[in-house]
């Protein structure tokens, strides 16, 4: 078996009187998809959110290919190669498609002037290649849809490579063809050999493209499995039975 | 075409006002399109201008700064104590551009580091350096500086004061800062979305305080020319200039909230208050209603932006 790229030891993490994470291992391998599953306010976004730096975990380490972080700025995240997609997709709504996407990597021209025209023509190539239509390109992010917005932060992902690569429920807003598009883009970038992280709700999509399977409950890894090992309706009755009993023991 | 026309309508609809006001002016006055008058306005407005476009940066980072003109007057106290105390005119002046500099520097870092909000920080540190100036003056004005450092207030180039000729460079300098280069990029980023800017791997603080380092600078510009011209320096200097450079701003276009600016806008807008205040003296109206006229203005200008974003249908952040 490969070794992981990203291997995280037992991270804690708490706001304030609510325990968002509990010593969390999670690991994940290059040319795989490891989804993150678990209900709402389970801490999914809150550990990828460690991973990708800027929230600073209070224990815990994280390996990355062979160094070892206690935690990680979004600059250092990105210098190792960390792409991610929040949740809340992190655009700025008053910048153009082209704008967001080169948000801290724009092209210049002549060293200190920038390159407006190639990074419009750029951005138009690259939303073609990804099938990804928006109508007007140079309209500021806030008059986009919800769906459209959520396919401009993974354009800018793919724009940004990077192998460790991070989805934070990167399809909930989009419709049946386009979250099929985003599925075989997973596919096609684990071609690549990288390594992709993957929280989502949609289960069937999990089982679809993904090659192991950690579940998260009330902040802790509660079970990680390959997919192969389990199905869709198995993973539902895990997460639900999980739930309930919970419930038993905050009644007892 | 329709695009452009409705990017930059508000800046369209100052040009308009503008023309209209100068048809009126001109049928009112004679003098007022001579070519004397012309440069009266711009003379008597470029001190405006250059800390309008500091403030325009500022606005456009997503803050405001209350404590601009406190920081006017705190360079004035400080260029005036330092010509006295034996500075030659270029070292007083560097002094005093280097303080405006780091009070700027200030409010970045209180603003950066503290997370408390830029009204309340920056209104306390106004009303610091407000009581610093009145204390170091003992609330006299101090006065007398001798013509090297005169000139710098009414002196003329080729014709032109150095005051128009320096607003002018700052105009023409910030349009590429803004909107050409990587440092106005980050700066409306920083309006626009602090989150993603900071997740985009820039350091966020270095943005916030270097933006207020300019406005800072800005205001120190502003009170070389100031205090060049009253030959005196005064504790009470650049009262509610701060307030002049937000409506400049807001009226310009420059979203309140921050993420969008317009340098052409804030230009417009600072020469309409500037011939409105020359309309009325011309016609002799008490200077008390130019202050109100700037206050009615600037909730024009806010209610006219607010209006847009509404039709639009775009979200304030
Ligand atoms: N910045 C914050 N301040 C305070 N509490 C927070 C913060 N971020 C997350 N939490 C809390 O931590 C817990 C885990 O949140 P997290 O966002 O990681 O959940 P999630 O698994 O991503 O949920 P969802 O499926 O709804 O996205 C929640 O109870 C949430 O209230
Ligand atoms: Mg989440």
């Amino acid at each position: 078996m490969d070794t992981p790229v990203v291997e995280m030891k037992q991270v804690k993490k708490r706001f304030g009187y609510i325990q968002a994470l509990g010593g969390v291992d999670f690991k994940a391998y290059p040319g795989e998809v490891t989804a993150i599953v678990g209900d709402n306010g389970s801490g999914k976004s809150t550990l990828i959110k460690i991973l990708a730096g800027g929230l600073k975990p209070d224990g815990g380490e994280i390996h990355i290919r062979d160094r070892v972080f206690a935690s990680l700025t979004a600059k250092q995240a990105i210098e190792q190669g960390i792409t991610t997609v929040y949740q809340d997709l992190a655009l700025d709504n008053c910048k153009d498609c082209a704008g967001n996407i080169f948000l801290g990597r724009e092209i210049m021209k002549c060293k200190i002037l920038l390159d407006h025209r190639l990074m419009r023509e750029r951005t138009k190539e690259l939303l073609k290649r990804l099938h990804i239509s928006i109508p007007d390109i140079t309209q500021p992010v806030e008059k986009m849809s919800g769906g459209q917005r959520q396919a401009l932060a993974v354009a800018r992902a793919v724009y940004a490579g990077g192998d460790i690569m991070i989805f934070d429920e990167p399809t909930s807003a989009m419709g049946l063809k386009e979250t099929s598009r985003i599925m075989e883009l997973f596919l096609d970038l684990k071609k690549q050999g990288k390594t992709i992280i993957l929280i989502s709700h949609n289960l069937f999509q999990v089982f679809d493209v993904a090659d192991r399977i950690c579940v998260l409950h009330n902040g802790f890894l509660v079970d990680s499995f390959l997919t192969g090992d389990s199905s869709p309706q198995k993973l539902h009755e895990m997460i639900v039975e999980k739930e309930e009993e919970m419930t038993d023991e905050e009644m007892v | 075409m329709r695009k452009w026309f409705s990017k930059y309508s508000q800046q369209i609809f100052l040009l308009a006002v503008m023309i209209l006001i100068c048809i009126i002016l001109t049928a009112e006055s004679k003098y007022f399109l001579t070519w004397k008058n012309i440069k009266n306005i711009l003379e008597a407005n470029s001190y405006r201008m250059i800390l309008a476009v500091g403030m325009t940066f500022v606005i456009a980072s997503g803050v405001m700064d209350l404590s601009a003109g406190a920081v006017v007057s705190m360079c004035g106290v400080i260029m005036a104590v330092s010509l006295h105390a034996g500075f030659s005119v270029p070292a007083a002046v560097a002094l005093g551009i280097c303080s405006g500099a780091a009070m700027g520097a200030l409010n970045g870092i209180l603003i950066h580091y503290t997370g408390i909000n830029f009204f309340i920080l920056t209104l306390a540190v106004s009303g610091m350096l407000r009581g610093i100036s009145l204390m170091v003056t003992d609330g006299k004005p101090i006065t007398r500086f001798g013509q090297e450092f005169i000139f710098l207030g009414i002196g003329r180039i080729g014709g032109l004061q150095l005051s128009v000729i320096l607003a002018i460079l700052l105009v023409f300098v910030s349009f590429p800062l803004m909107f050409h280069m990587k440092w106005g990029n980050y700066v409306t980023a920083l309006g626009g979305n602090k989150d993603a800017l900071e997740k985009s791997g820039i350091h966020v603080g270095r943005i916030r305080i270097s933006v207020h380092v300019f406005l800072g600078a800005t205001a120190a510009v502003t009170a070389v020319i100031i205090t060049a011209r009253l030959n005196s320096a005064e504790p009470n200097a650049g009262m509610n200039m701060e307030l002049d450079a937000i409506t400049a701003a807001v009226m310009g276009g420059t979203a309140i909230t921050g993420g969008r600016a317009s340098i052409g806008g804030t230009v417009l807008a600072v020469l309409i208050l500037g011939v409105i205040r020359n309309g009325l003296t011309l016609m002799s109206v008490s200077s008390d209603y130019q202050q109100w006229i700037t206050g009615f203005l600037l909730l024009v200008s806010v209610l006219i932006s607010e209006i847009r974003v509404r039709k639009t249908g775009a979200l304030m952040k």
